[in-house]
């Protein structure tokens, strides 16, 4: 028996048309004159550069799209990118065993500096912003300690394949992507503890009173976010060809400010991965459109920088 | 100086009350929680204006829009919960927003800041230096420093807002030796509490305040305690008959020597199967603490819960709710509700393992579960995929309840369910309640409303600083008997 109003079918939530799909008008509006003045945009060549240049962007963002959710903050990714990118380059030399030992070696380094960020913020109650700045700046010292501060090259060739090679026309550090953005979109949206981390996020006393371990909860998004932080560091190992301890500076940042123009909010409980996406795609665009166009990088920040702080502006305008 | 202040303000909260207050008088304003007492005082102390009506300062018309105009005429209130700069020290505390300078604009005088912090204090005869850190203080001498500060102002009337909430014995001794002082220099102090022993020992005069409406002003000598009582609650009982007492069933919670230092102390006390068991008490009388502890969410640091008949351990919410313990809670907006998230998610919260297969969510079984306390409970939304925020005060917290009992509990803890909802909701609710024991569930219901709680419960618990101090029978009892039993001096006698 139902009741006449309510129907089954999923009802999209109400967010106004502009709210939905306000991103991929501003991504249009950019692409169309972008490809008029540059045809060279529109190439198919081009497309998989853009796609190959935000895959590290786009990982990382969605792993800070799990912390952000819970109304925490990450700002080890960058550090923790370049450990795990070392770590991997380690065991990736020529006759070093399977292939999936550096890849494991990666993303386990990345699992446990993510998994030491959530033990301190629930058990110290110490604010995210600190321990994951301390993380960033312990991580970034293990990874100069342990390759002596020299980039780890002579890479055997499987491994650096997985950053340089495609299938079906699509670059591996693309596919990987788009495979851990699904898996983190099936996660939040489908399974009970991604409900849990927009709840934490949303409204903390009111998840701990519903008997969810609001902790656990806190734990588990900065280990997703430490091991995909992992993943993106044994892919840019893969695509430079060395594990590099400086490489990483600053990406924290940009993953953030991805999620964050992708409608997250930074205080929690609102987001979602497709809006990570639009976001990272969104940056993506804007600097291989800048670049086609020679501005020089200098100013490609300025922009960006313009960018970042414009789209959430419309966002919070749009929200009242 | 006559008529120091008076107020005729007409709020919906108070309707055409009046007050008059004297130079060196300290006049004690008693009521129920709910009666308008910090309405009226807030008023004056210029935290938010009168609708209508009238303040007069030594027989002048004067309006007080801020906090900041009330200390330049003179007035202070210190609140109940103190909101000091912790991490500054006494003296930063005392004048800050006027501190002295000298010289260059800002530049602040330290040496004109410590003598006079010095002065203000040693006039109140504390023991702590100026350069204290406010957060090393205990609540009694932050109190002495919001003392301190409004002498600073040098202010006329002061407005102490239950000050011995959570101060000790000896130290009641020194507020009102301060108070005695300050009396004696000619400053008029309005003075609110529960206790009444400490209103008879003190007060000059007493004001009582009921249903936002002024009740009597007389010389606290004409007062006896039983009379004030009486002329606090007032109020006729509410026409309903309290509801049909239930078949008494076997014991569904039992609960023995439990204990929250601080907090509560040995409390004994079982729900039957089908019963409504009503906690009354004074604000901070340990009421919500208690079933906090029953849920886990503060749970108690010793005595043993058993549920039917077996012992069980609960240390957070999760343990509660698996063995069919379910709280609603006092305040829907800080733990009630998730804002962010829909109608459907709100009511599923608490019980997604019952349409989830493993961790994967079962769409069509959310949207029945949902659909179905739709249904059950009269939530009016648009849709379930509304956000939960977008519905009445009264809607949402069907929302709360209905995310309670979604995970079928045996037990249900209410904390204030009908605060802050329309009459229609709350009639809703009271129906809902009635159902839920007769099918044979066991409540335990906190309500300050005295009416409302003795036409739900079936037998009454009195909690007063933490213990049990009577068990009543709510159709054979009076809201001057409960009342008497929830004051801590009445308990004492």
């Amino acid at each position: 028996m139902n009741p006449p109003k309510t129907s089954r079918r999923p009802i999209p939530r109400d967010r106004s048309w502009l709210a939905r799909y306000g991103l991929l008008l501003a991504l249009v509006a950019i692409a169309v004159p972008l490809a008029i003045v540059k045809p060279a945009f529109l190439t198919v060549q081009n497309l998989v550069i853009v796609a190959r240049q935000i895959s590290i962007n786009g990982i990382l963002a969605v792993g800070v799209t799990f912390v952000l959710l819970t109304g925490g903050v990450d700002l080890s990714l960058g550090s923790v990118l370049a450990l795990a990118g070392v770590a991997a380059a380690t065991f990736a030399h020529p006759d070093s065993g399977p292939l999936i030992l550096p890849v494991a070696v990666g993303i386990l380094t990345g699992t446990l500096c993510g998994a030491v960020n959530g033990f301190v913020v629930t058990r110290g109650n110490v604010a995210p912003f600190i321990v994951t700045l301390g993380m960033m700046t312990a991580a970034r010292g293990l990874a100069l300690l342990w390759s002596g501060g020299r980039p780890v090259s002579n890479l055997r060739p499987e491994f650096t394949f997985l950053g340089s090679g495609s299938l079906a026309g699509i670059p591996l550090p693309v596919w990987a992507l788009l495979l851990v953005a699904a898996a983190a979109w099936v996660f939040l949206v489908r399974f009970r503890p991604g409900r849990y981390v927009y709840a934490v996020g949303g409204n903390e006393a009111a998840a701990r009173a519903s008997g969810i371990n609001v902790q656990g909860v806190k734990r588990l998004a900065y280990t997703v976010c430490g091991a995909l932080a992992g993943l993106a560091g044994v892919v840019l190992a893969a695509r430079i060809t060395t594990g590099q301890p400086n490489a990483g500076i600053g990406y924290e940042l940009d993953a953030i400010a991805a999620v964050v123009i992708g409608g997250t909010s930074l205080s929690g409980g609102v987001g979602s991965i497709g809006g990570t996406l639009q976001g990272a795609l969104l940056m993506g665009v804007i600097n291989n459109g800048l670049d086609l166009l020679n501005v020089s990088s200098y100013y490609q920040n300025i922009v960006k920088g313009i960018i970042i702080v414009g789209a959430v502006w419309l966002d919070s305008r749009h929200k009242k | 100086m006559r008529g120091l202040a008076k107020a005729f303000p007409g709020v919906q909260a108070l309707q055409d009350v009046g007050l008059e207050v004297f130079p060196g008088e300290v006049h004690a304003l008693m009521g129920e929680n709910g009666a308008g007492k910090s309405t009226l005082m807030s008023i004056i102390a210029g935290l938010q204006p009168p609708d209508a009506g009238e303040l007069q300062l030594d027989g002048r018309p004067v309006t007080i829009p801020n906090p900041h105009a009330a200390l330049r005429l003179g007035i202070g209130m210190i609140h109940q919960e103190l909101l000091p700069f912790r991490a500054l020290s006494v003296e930063e505390n005392l004048f800050m927003g006027q501190q002295p300078t000298r010289g260059f604009p800002g530049w602040i005088d330290r040496r004109a800041l410590r003598r006079r912090a010095r002065q203000l204090l040693d006039r109140l005869g504390a023991t702590f230096p100026p350069t204290a850190r406010m957060g090393s203080l205990s609540v009694a001498q932050m109190q002495t420093v919001e003392i301190a500060k409004a002498l600073a102002h040098r202010v006329r009337l002061l407005i102490m807002d239950e000050p011995t909430s959570a101060i000790s014995e000896r130290e009641v001794e020194a507020l009102f030796r301060i108070i005695g002082e300050l009396r004696a220099e000619g400053v008029a102090i309005i003075y609110i509490s529960h206790r009444m022993d400490e209103v008879f020992r003190i007060a000059d005069r007493i004001t009582v305040l009921r249903d936002g409406r002024h009740i009597e002003t007389r010389p606290a000598a004409a007062f006896d305690e039983p009379g004030l009582v009486r002329l606090m609650v007032g109020r006729e009982l509410d026409a309903a008959a309290p509801r049909a007492p239930t078949v008494a069933g076997e014991p569904m919670i039992e609960v023995d020597g439990l204990s929250l230092p601080g907090r509560f102390a040995d409390l004994a006390f079982a729900v039957n199967r089908g019963e409504v068991l009503g906690l009354a008490g004074l604000m901070g009388a340990g009421r919500t603490e208690v079933l906090n502890a029953l849920y886990g969410l503060v749970p108690a640091t010793r005595g043993r819960i058993r549920i039917e008949g077996r012992e069980v351990r609960i240390r957070q919410p999760a343990d509660a709710l698996r063995h069919g313990i379910a709280l609603v809670t006092e305040d829907r907006k800080v733990s009630g509700l998730v804002p962010q998230l829909s109608v459907e998610q709100n009511l599923t919260l608490a019980s997604l393992r019952r349409c989830c297969r493993g961790p994967w969510i079962l769409r069509a079984g959310e949207s029945r579960l949902a659909e179905d306390a739709v249904a059950t409970f009269g939530i009016r939304a648009s849709n379930r995929n509304q956000r939960v925020n977008q519905l009445s005060g009264g809607n949402q917290q069907k929302v709360v309840v209905a995310k309670a009992l979604l995970t079928r509990p045996k037990v249900l803890l209410l904390d204030e369910p009908t605060r802050g909802i329309d009459v229609g909701a709350k009639a809703e609710l009271y129906t809902l309640i009635d159902r839920l024991a007769r099918e044979g569930m066991a409540i335990v219901l906190v309500s300050s409303e005295l009416p409302e709680l003795m036409r739900l419960s079936d037998r009454l618990l009195v909690l007063c600083e933490g213990r049990i101090t009577a068990e009543l029978d709510p159709r054979r009892t009076t809201q001057e008997a409960i009342l008497h039993h929830a004051m801590p001096a009445a308990a004492a006698a």
